[in-house]
């Protein structure tokens, strides 16, 4: 009878908070069949998180349904046309993607490792170093704009071979060095608002910012397609946006401050499922 | 030749407010993080306060505080406390503290500091993500911070 009580009035209590603060408790399951990891246990070098959370579980109930179907996900559109362009033969050497690359699918696997430190050069590298390396060295074609639509197609394309396995980059070895730069980006407060990324998607994670609900900022699911700007959006850009909104001098797109930062956080998301490419508001 | 008058114009007049106001360096701090003197001497007028703080390219305070007499502004975010009653709980100086700087308050807090103009690291040339093209300005000016602290008087708990 107490405890009956009791529950009411916490309840009664705790529903006007809840409703809007914190991440909702919905499954990411896509296509009916591909079960997402989209919540688990934070991996101890996140040292201030107990709990990761992908982004999708702070989106709205229509922006979240776009992302569990393809036939409703508009980035497919996009995936689409990278499989197409990965047949297409461009540069002097007269080759496509597929000519040396037995389908998109051979690379399985690869987004979850990524970024990685590469063996030869010692240098960290992001997907998008990889494609253009290709382009340049193996087709003798120019480079992709970082953030245009051939390269985040293409980005897309590859990342979705590995949806649903888990994110685990190498965070040791020869990428310490990387990461510890990254780190330190992410805890420095940039610009004339003073604000680190720690200070939103850390400190502040569930809470509404103006008409924004804030995130963990996960990476797991980029290229994202951003409804807002109908169009696949690349890390660097979001990074771009998010130090260009504290009132800061930004980096550039594929600098190597944002490739240590890449790292950095897509090493607080190890855990969650790859859920490239997903669809935000 | 015309042009370099043309910037030292623009670099006396640009951001630097009237001769009178005390700047963003020469303000004092109490021990507390409170401002005991006003910015200008000019009286806060409350009604352009109100629309300071509620305005995104100004002091965009509802980004992170909700504030019911402001409840005309859609989405008032939750990452700093409701400011309904903050003119019963602080006085005016200490309002004043900590709109110009509330860091001096409460030490490390995500509130940005709106009267300062240095000691930033890779300050932008606002909004725009570029490096800054002209010697930076505080956020607010100084008759602004006064407006701002007098709309934040005026919140009382009925
Ligand atoms: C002429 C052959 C050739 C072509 C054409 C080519 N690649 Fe490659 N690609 C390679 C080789 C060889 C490697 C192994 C690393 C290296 O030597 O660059 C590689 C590596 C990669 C990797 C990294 C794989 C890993 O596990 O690290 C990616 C991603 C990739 N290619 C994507 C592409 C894409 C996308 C295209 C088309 C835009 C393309 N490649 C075109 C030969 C090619
Ligand atoms: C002033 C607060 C603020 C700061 C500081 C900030 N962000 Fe964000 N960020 C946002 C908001 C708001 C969004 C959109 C809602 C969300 O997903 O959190 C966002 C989204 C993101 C996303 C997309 C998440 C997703 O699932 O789609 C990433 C990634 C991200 N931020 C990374 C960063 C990084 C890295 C930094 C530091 C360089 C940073 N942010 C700094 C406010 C901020
Ligand atoms: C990035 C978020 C953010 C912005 C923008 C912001 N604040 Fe704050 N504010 C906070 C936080 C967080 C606190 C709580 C202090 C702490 O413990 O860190 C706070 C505290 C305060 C307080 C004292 C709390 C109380 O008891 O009422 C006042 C007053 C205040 N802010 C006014 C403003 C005004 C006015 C503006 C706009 C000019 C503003 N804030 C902009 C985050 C913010």
């Amino acid at each position: 009878m107490y405890t009956k009580v009791l529950t009411a009035v916490a309840a009664l209590l705790t529903i006007p908070v809840t409703a809007m603060a914190g991440p909702d408790e919905d499954n990411l399951v896509i296509n009916d069949e591909l079960d997402m990891i989209s919540v688990t246990e934070a991996p101890a070098h996140a040292e201030n998180l107990d709990t990761i959370y992908s982004g999708w579980h702070f989106r709205t109930d229509e922006t979240q349904a776009l992302q569990i179907d393809d036939f409703d996900n508009p980035a497919m559109i996009f995936v689409d046309q990278a499989a197409d362009t990965f047949e297409t033969v461009e540069g002097a050497a007269g080759k496509s993607c597929a000519s040396c690359h037995d389908g998109a699918e051979s690379f399985k696997g690869l987004q979850a490792s990524m970024p990685k430190v590469d063996a030869e050069s010692g240098k960290l590298v992001v997907m998008e170093d990889l494609i253009n390396k290709c382009r340049t060295e193996h087709m003798e074609a120019d480079v992709w704009k970082w953030s245009g639509a051939d390269m985040q197609g293409i980005v897309a394309l590859i990342g979705l071979q590995s949806r649903g396995m888990p994110m685990n980059v190498a965070i040791d070895g020869d990428a310490a060095l990387y990461w510890e730069q990254g780190r330190e980006m992410y805890y420095t407060r940039f610009g004339q608002l003073e604000l680190s990324c720690a200070n939103c998607h850390e400190d502040n994670w569930g809470n509404m910012i103006r008409a924004d609900h804030l995130s963990q900022g996960m990476i797991n699911g980029f290229p994202t397609y951003r409804l807002k700007q109908a169009k696949l959006i690349s890390r660097h850009n979001r990074f771009r946006g998010c130090i260009r909104d504290t009132r800061a001098e930004t980096f550039a797109e594929g600098s190597d401050e944002f490739r240590a930062l890449e790292l950095y956080v897509a090493s607080r998301g190890n855990g969650l499922s790859v859920e490239t490419p997903a669809v935000r508001q | 030749m015309k042009l370099r008058l043309i910037t030292m114009v623009c670099t006396v007049t640009g951001g630097v407010a009237m001769a009178a106001d005390t700047g963003p360096k020469d303000v004092h701090f109490d021990d507390y993080g409170a401002i005991e003197t006003s910015l200008t001497g000019v009286v806060g007028d409350a009604a352009n306060g109100a629309v300071i703080v509620g305005e995104k390219s100004k002091g965009n305070c509802v980004a992170c505080h909700e504030v019911t007499a402001l409840a005309g502004i859609p989405f008032h975010g939750e990452v700093g406390p409701v400011l309904d009653g903050a003119g019963d709980r602080w006085t005016e100086a200490e309002l004043r503290g900590l709109v110009a700087n509330a860091k001096m308050t409460f030490e490390g807090t995500v509130m940005p500091a709106f009267y300062k103009d240095d000691g930033y690291i890779r300050p932008g040339d606002a909004y725009t993500g570029k490096a800054p093209s002209a010697p930076l300005t505080t956020i607010l000016t100084a008759q602004e911070i006064e407006d701002v602290v007098a709309f934040l008087a005026t919140l009382n708990e009925q």
